[in-house]
């Protein structure tokens, strides 16, 4: 095979032979299922599991190629070849999702296979995002560089990887079972909405130990449910022992009969969290031991992998711009760029939230043109983020002004990270077969409603999320502002929560109202944004004067305004 | 009660088709036979059944459709946008061959 595979200094995991030849087989055993359902010799319901397997999904177009992006992080190569999947086998664009991953909306299954080769090429691939197994583990954006990180998490990220991949005794669980990982005190990865949700930190008892703060049984869709800490502190030879022992507790105990009751929060919402523990730590205790120990030694290997690029000794300053694009670029810098523990050295995020545009949307060019930033500017590295934006991790702050105008020209930097135009939304109706109802056209009115940089500015931090069923893929239930579409007598109807929040004090959102209509709903936004403006004390954040205010002071000034 | 036409995905790469009155499969909806009642669409779903059972096509279903000058459309929005093709991009599926 044409093997290209991540090059420079990205820190990124390298396949082994081992990997290569397993991911090779999966592509050839997958073309000869393709060519016998479309001989007739699989009929579909023997070929759905195992395209599933494979995470070609049929929509409401097409098929869809839901493409696994390892703790979001990516290789200017793979990003290309992404971009050549986009432009050979879809229509020039694809969608970065919730999940980390990509998903391309128009393959055909004649050509999925040549698909999935190319994406075996860069060592990628699509096994695991079906599914009733461990799908994707998700990180922060900012993992290993972050300032404010304790552990770098893409060590324990790629131990997990290698550990679920195709883990003989939990291909089949219940449902799909969601972790997600941070190593900072700031949780960018909303650990506790995730089936298990880790926090790397230090023995908070003193033993100088790494392990995880172990948190299970959190999730949205339909029942949604912030989890409850499993261990304040399960130490690293003992991580996959313990997330072993929480599997197998839900493989026996989940239930099987009811697909809506069936994720793990359920199980621990039905048992009660200390029935629930007192049996995970009985398999704990019978699992514990040399069998299931986390070697040091196989650590330390993968965590040489992550070791950090080649940094200068210092990337410099903030070019201070002057003229027509000095408060454009100041504006750009305070909101999309963040400074990292390497001196000098700041992150970049890619903005796929242009006003009016849809949310995670990017075209085969722009893969490309991010590519070649990556590799000029970001050691050939690209971050995806869980809001469906992208970073450059590793940028020179005195190269930001370079940065800027090579993104600005691929409309890539709007100054909107964290705020109100920075919109979470699902593909509803649009794409997915499952949605009640569009998000993408509600995304693209409110941004476009508050396009103005500077008030999104004044405006501050607020996170509006939007999903098209209560599937919950656009994560409303923790927006500070979450929009849920519904299906009314066959109308688009949306209900609009307020106050939920994805990080370490996570919340889910209380409903602010009687569902509206799609073209009500700009106007009911920016009404609640008055209010916040009115009644905000100085510096208070939105959801924190939602949480001091309460959502009901918010529902009755609505109801006065109307 | 509406009418009602049966449309599904083709198999090979998943494109919207719908069933014409000849018994072939039309990616424009406007093409669709149209059954007059839950009835008469059992018929079109016998059809359907044997196209999926030769490899015709996948995940066949009836749809509720109202006629329209230019000829059947569905009445559902979801089913109207399988017809037409996402409606924040009006550059694709068969919205954009109809403006072509």
């Amino acid at each position: 095979m044409t093997h290209v595979g991540p090059v420079g200094h990205a820190a990124i995991y390298r396949y082994d032979d081992f990997d290569r030849r397993f991911v090779q087989e999966r592509v050839n055993q997958f073309r000869d299922q393709a060519d016998r359902r479309l001989a007739g010799e699989l009929t579909e319901d023997e070929f759905k599991p195992l395209r599933l397997m494979n995470g070609l999904y049929l929509q409401l177009h097409a098929y869809m190629l839901r493409v696994a992006i390892p703790y979001g992080v990516l290789s200017s190569p793979q990003l290309r070849a992404l971009a050549e999947i986009g432009r050979k086998y879809d229509k020039g664009y694809g969608h970065f999702t919730t999940r980390q991953n990509l998903q391309f909306n128009w393959i055909k299954l004649e050509e999925a296979a040549d698909a999935l080769q190319a994406l075996a090429d860069v060592d990628m691939h699509a096994i695991q995002t079906s599914g009733n197994c461990v799908r994707n583990v998700t990180t922060d954006q900012f993992a290993g560089v972050a300032a404010d990180e304790a552990e770098d998490p893409r060590v324990y990220a790629e131990i997990l990887r290698q550990w679920s991949s195709l883990h003989p005794e939990f291909s089949y669980l219940p449902r799909k079972f969601k972790i997600a990982i941070t190593g900072s005190p700031n949780d960018r990865a909303a650990i506790k909405l995730h089936d298990v949700g880790l926090r790397v930190l230090r023995d908070p008892a003193g033993s100088g130990k790494l392990g995880a703060e172990v948190w299970v049984g959190g999730g949205q869709g339909r029942a949604p449910f912030v989890a409850k800490l499993g261990r304040a502190f399960v130490p690293e030879e003992d991580l996959l022992a313990y997330l072993e022992a929480i599997l197998r507790v839900y493989n026996a105990y989940g239930r099987r009969d009811n697909m809506q009751k069936a994720r793990i929060k359920i199980l621990v919402h039905e048992l009660g969290i200390t029935e629930f523990l007192r049996r995970v730590d009985e398999e704990f205790e019978r699992l514990k031991g040399p069998r299931y120990r986390l070697d040091e030694a196989v650590v330390a290997d993968i965590r040489r992998h992550f070791a950090p690029v080649p940094y200068d000794a210092d990337g410099g300053a903030t070019p201070v711009l002057s003229g027509d694009e000095a408060t454009a670029f100041a504006r750009w810098r305070a909101a999309n760029v963040v400074d990292t523990r390497a001196p000098g050295y700041v992150a970049v995020t890619l903005s796929l939230k242009p006003a009016g545009g849809i949310p995670g949307d990017m075209t085969s060019d722009q893969m490309d043109a991010v590519a070649d930033l990556a590799d000029k500017h970001s050691f050939s590295e690209i971050r995806v983020t869980h809001a469906q934006n992208l970073v450059l991790p590793y940028v020179r702050a005195a190269e930001l002004a370079d940065v800027w105008r090579a993104l600005d020209k691929l409309k890539l930097a709007e100054p909107n990270i964290g705020l109100t135009g920075d919109i979470i939304a699902c593909p509803g109706l649009d794409y997915c077969s499952l949605a009640n109802a569009r998000s993408i056209p509600l995304a693209q009115a409110i941004s476009e409603k508050f396009a103005d940089p500077a008030r999104q500015a004044d405006i501050g931090e607020l996170h509006v999320k939007i999903s098209g069923c209560i599937n919950a893929c656009g994560h409303h239930h923790v927006g500070h502002i979450g929009i849920l579409g519904v299906d009314k007598k066959g109308a688009e109807t949306y209900q609009i929560t307020l106050g939920g929040r994805a990080d370490l004090d996570a919340a889910i959102g209380e409903i602010a109202g009687p569902a509206v209509d799609a073209e009500q709903v700009p106007a009911v936004i920016e009404k609640i944004i008055e209010i916040y403006l009115r009644e905000r004390s100085p510096g208070e954040r939105f959801v924190d004067a939602v949480a001091r205010l309460g959502v009901k002071h918010f529902k009755e000034s609505l109801r006065a305004a109307d | 009660m509406s009418a009602l036409s049966v449309t599904a995905n083709r198999l090979a790469d998943g494109a919207v088709v719908w069933l014409t009155a000849a018994g072939g499969w039309s990616v424009s909806a406007r093409d669709a036979a149209v059954y007059p009642d839950a009835d008469q669409v059992k018929a079109g779903l016998e059809q359907a059944q044997a196209a999926e059972a030769s490899q015709l096509v996948v995940a066949s279903y009836a749809v509720d459709m109202v006629e329209e000058p230019q000829g059947p459309w569905p009445v559902k929005i979801r089913e109207r946008i399988r017809a037409a093709g996402p409606t924040v991009r009006l550059d694709l599926g068969q919205q954009a061959a109809q403006a072509s």
